[in-house]
């Protein structure tokens, strides 16, 4: 069913939030298309986290459409889960791991499958769980670790861990929240990598403040500011752009 | 992970947990039975119907460690599952006794005669026959077990709130059953015993069959809690006890793992409860006094949560300790050693006895397998 006409995967039109006053979002519009990856930038309460709180259905907007997959599914209208089962996945900017499980406990777990009682009482290890496993191991560089307890990883590969999770439950769209913050250069240079195999079947949104990683991502970058876009294009265009420059990148 | 039954379910330290209970279950009969009493070999019939005891408590305690050390569920009120089971199983034992008893009334029990009661309540009929008391031992606390999760996992109680409201369930249990209208025995509960299956329950053999049958019943447990904590639902398990917003964010519906495990749980005690209650003679309120159920987590803490033969060596131990301390002249001073225990072995011990092998153990091996890792080390940091 077709509730909006857009071949947008992710439509917002004048999304407004606001918090006893505060506006966190201002008639904030962007569309993103399919398979594409999107860089958010934007300082400190630019409305970054509340625009992912929007789309995941943790923040209902006063005012506003937001829908996806084609227009098909308004996302006002449904709640976390619902949302999470359309294929919206979302990492946190805390990674959040299961210490006390190996690092493929943690996929196994995560995999999209049935997660009744019964089931996970009667299941039993199949090649293709284990080929997928393997395959987001690879993805995510944790071959080495994989018998490692998650607990004993660096932020770096607990980020990674958290990425590989996400991808484990199969979305559509992932959303990632700051994946870089706290790693070394080289494990920041590993991420955009990383983001970058998955982007090749998956549609990604990275909020990120870190600019020389958003810069190796290479792709289209919305700058936020008070709640709305500020500027939108490729990197070079947003950093050029005085408004962006004052705000946001400081002269 | 191998394919499903034996390679799944029996680690190391399982098979010779199972080997060292079966070789318990036929040596202690055998020297009881078999070996003169004047030999130096010999075990006392005391000693086996102790025994007998402390394979019940041991079945307690792994009820205990399956949803403390593996769901984090902290449950101060196990004793009252325990207790459910061993009424049942006494109710079953007072209605066998039939014209034996003092008053010689073939239906009533003497406290009900005693009391003037006219006819046997409505939840005692039935309790003559052993195949209905014993699905009441595991259908009473499984329901009680049921009910109250039920009510408590969906409103998302946890930690120390979820600890003060078991305890207060069998607070309120006890003083129910103190009560003589209860309809079952009141303060003196349910005791001279006769027989049980036709056999007389003070005889050596059925002693030393209640022993086997304890052991027996404590390998199923075992083998029970292996199987859900080697699955799947063991991994789920674990992943709500160590965070347990972030299980269910990945989808899983928190609720029902803690009420299945946590009424699987309250079954076993109730088993441990049943099987008890036989070989000491005797199930009164006071067996779901508070005190009881936290000791018991005391014997899960020392011997190791989150292991299950932990569970079942720290009942061991504690209570052999027990049973040393309050026969001598000691006997004051057993609860400062209890509590002195459980303090020493949070701050000292804080994996318990076998937590702290199984660590120890985990280090050596990676300390040795360490060393061809360190060799290419440079490969390894890529």
């Amino acid at each position: 069913m077709q509730l909006k006409t857009t071949s947008a995967i992710l439509y917002l039109d004048g999304i407004s939030v606001s918090f006893d006053g505060f506006k966190a979002l201002n008639e904030l519009s962007f569309v993103i298309e399919p398979g594409e990856m999107r860089a958010i930038i934007g300082p400190n309460g630019a409305g970054k986290t509340t625009m992912m709180d929007v789309i995941t259905g943790k923040t209902r907007p006063d005012n506003g459409e937001v829908y996806f997959g084609q227009g098909a599914y308004d996302l006002s209208k449904l709640d976390e889960t619902q949302i999470a089962e359309l294929g919206i996945g979302r990492k946190f900017q805390k990674p959040t791991v299961f210490d006390m499980h190996t690092v493929e406990d943690n996929l196994l777990l995560a995999l999209k499958n049935d997660r009744g009682v019964r089931a996970t009482l009667l299941w039993e290890n199949s090649s293709a769980q284990q080929d997928r496993i393997n395959q987001i191991l690879d993805i995510t560089r944790l071959g080495n670790a994989r018998s490692r307890v998650a607990g004993s990883l660096s932020h770096g590969q607990k980020q990674w861990l958290e990425i590989g999770m996400l991808l484990a439950q199969e979305p559509k769209l992932l959303l990632v929240d700051e994946p870089v913050a706290g790693m070394t250069d080289a494990e920041t240079m590993q991420t955009a990598e990383l983001l970058k195999e998955i982007n090749r079947d998956k549609t990604v949104i990275v909020v990120e403040h870190d600019m020389a990683f958003v810069r190796e991502l290479d792709v289209k970058v919305t700058c936020l500011h008070e709640g709305s876009v500020l500027a939108e294009g490729t990197i070079d265009q947003v950093s050029a752009n005085d408004r962006v420059v004052e705000v946001y990148l400081g002269r | 992970m191998g394919p499903f039954p034996l390679t799944r379910l029996l680690d190391r330290s399982s098979a010779v947990f199972l080997i060292l209970l079966a070789a318990f279950a036929m040596v202690i009969p055998t020297l009881n039975l078999l070996v003169p009493a004047s030999s130096g070999l010999h075990v006392s019939t005391y000693l086996v119907a102790l025994f007998g005891k402390y394979i019940c408590y041991a079945m307690l305690a792994l009820s205990i460690d399956l949803i403390w050390g593996y769901a984090g569920i902290l449950s101060l009120g196990h004793g009252a599952f325990f207790a459910l089971g061993g009424y049942a199983m006494g109710m079953y034992l007072m209605r066998q006794i039939g014209t034996r008893g003092v008053y010689a009334n073939p239906i009533l029990p003497d406290f009900m005669v005693f009391l003037n009661w006219p006819e046997l309540p409505i939840y005692w009929y039935g309790f003559n026959h052993f195949a209905y008391a014993a699905l009441m031992i595991v259908l009473a606390p499984g329901l009680l077990a049921f009910v109250f999760g039920w009510f408590a996992f969906r409103s998302r109680v946890t930690g120390v709130y979820l600890s003060i409201i078991t305890q207060a369930m069998t607070f309120a249990l006890m003083l129910g059953f103190f009560r003589n209208n209860f309809g079952f025995g009141g303060n003196n509960g349910l005791t001279d015993f006769k027989d049980i299956l036709g056999f007389n329950v003070q005889a050596e053999t059925t002693r030393n069959a209640l022993l086997v049958a304890s052991c027996l019943a404590l390998a199923i447990c075992f083998l029970i809690c292996r199987a859900v904590v080697t699955s799947k639902f063991g991994k789920v398990l674990v992943a709500i006890r160590d965070a347990e917003s972030r299980t269910r964010f990945l989808g899983y519906r928190v609720e029902a793992y803690k009420l299945f495990v946590f009424t699987l749980s309250a079954c076993m005690a109730g088993v441990a409860g049943a099987l008890y209650v036989p070989q000491v003679g005797i199930i009164n309120p006071s067996e779901f006094a508070p005190g009881n159920s936290i000791e018991a987590v005391i014997w899960v803490a020392v011997g190791g949560r989150g292991t299950l033969t932990g569970a079942v060596l720290g009942a061991f131990v504690v209570n052999y300790a027990k049973t040393f301390f309050t026969t001598g002249w000691l006997a004051p001073y057993w609860l400062f050693v209890l509590g002195g225990l459980f303090i020493a072995v949070t701050l000292l011990l804080p994996r318990g006895i076998v937590g702290t092998y199984e660590w120890w153990r985990a280090r050596r091996a990676e300390k040795q397998a360490a060393i061809p890792i360190a060799a290419d080390a440079p490969h390894a940091a890529e």
